[in-house]
């Protein structure tokens, strides 16, 4: 089975570029990777559109883990999950982790085969319970 | 509903967000992170350009087509809370509108678990809930009662302390603005009534 996907979502289209650079230097091509970072004009926000197409990207049969930042790009997130089709959306997980660090573990996890559901405790470890 | 009065509503409540854009903005500068009015003007110019289109489509779909592309153009937390509460409407509304109370009811729901949300918490909710009372309650005279108590709804969140969005980050600093998103409910219902009243 193909590793788990990896999805970040920022407010600010550098963090989410520069977060995904530091999962891409961490895992090489190993996950699939894709990134969606500002609102549909450009600016600081995010966008749910993007944050589709960006699962779409990193489409896994394992599955997909989101790294989000602020409140915002967590309420886009579970929308966008819940405008995929049907048999899509229970294989997407949001996270609830630091982005950065939460990015970069969660793509070391699923580089070497585990599950949606231990990427996703993996990540989230790194909150404060 | 006939598809001039919805015509009428849905340029009513976009020209009402377009002309306060400023002031949500203002509102979201003092205790969020300043960007609600010129992401509701963002969606709802997107509503207004369409406005013909969406009116001519059954009450039902023409909800969910508008609460869809608030939230694909709106670019905040904002955008899947007004989606939502229109999406869900649109799944449980009548074509004729007639049982709007519990449509509404419906909706409210629906983005009181989108923003895992209660009211009292200084959001939007702390204005739907109380307007969702007064549908359900019912009265003749509603549509001219209903702008103000969502006014006073939206006044009522100027004393209380953000637990929920943004807001939540400034902690007691919130206390002493409206919210933002309490402003923009209490405006839009302002402009559904004006524009179902004339």
């Amino acid at each position: 089975m193909a590793n788990v996907g990896i999805v970040i979502v920022s407010h600010s289209p550098k963090i989410a570029e520069g977060a995904a650079d530091m999962v891409r230097q961490m895992v090489g091509n190993s996950v699939k990777l894709a990134c969606a970072g500002g609102d549909p004009n450009g600016g600081l926000g995010t966008d749910v559109a993007a944050i589709v197409a960006a699962i779409d990207s990193a489409w896994s049969e394992a599955g997909v883990a989101i790294l989000v930042d602020l409140g915002g790009a967590e309420t886009n997130s579970e929308m966008a999950v819940e405008l995929l089709p049907e048999d899509r959306r229970d294989r997407v997980v949001v996270c609830n982790a630091p982005i950065v660090e939460g990015a970069v573990i969660a793509a070391a996890e699923a580089s070497g085969g585990s599950s949606l559901e231990i990427v996703r405790r993996t990540a989230e470890e790194l909150s404060p319970q | 509903m006939t598809p001039e009065q919805l015509h009428r509503v849905i340029v009513t409540v976009a020209d009402a967000v377009i002309d306060h854009a400023d002031e949500l903005t203002a509102l979201d500068q003092a205790i969020g992170d300043g960007d609600h009015g010129l992401n509701m003007k963002r969606g709802f110019d997107a509503v207004r350009a369409d406005a013909a289109l969406l009116a001519a489509k059954p009450l039902p779909e023409a909800l969910g087509a508008i609460g869809l592309q608030l939230v694909m153009k709106i670019g905040g937390a904002s955008g899947p809370l007004y989606g939502t509460l229109l999406m869900a409407m649109g799944k449980a509304i009548s074509p004729d509108g007639a049982n709007i109370a519990a449509a509404f009811a419906g909706g409210v729901a629906a983005v009181k678990a989108r923003g895992k949300s209660q009211p009292g918490q200084k959001t939007m909710l702390d204005v739907l809930v109380p307007i969702e009372a007064a549908l359900s309650a019912g009265a003749p005279d509603l549509p001219h009662r209903l702008p103000a108590i969502a006014q006073a709804a939206a006044e009522a969140t100027v004393p209380m302390e953000a637990t929920r969005g943004r807001a939540s980050f400034l902690g007691a600093r919130s206390i002493g603005h409206m919210d933002p998103g309490a402003c923009s409910s209490a405006l839009i219902t302002a402009a559904v009534c004006r524009a179902l009243g004339d």
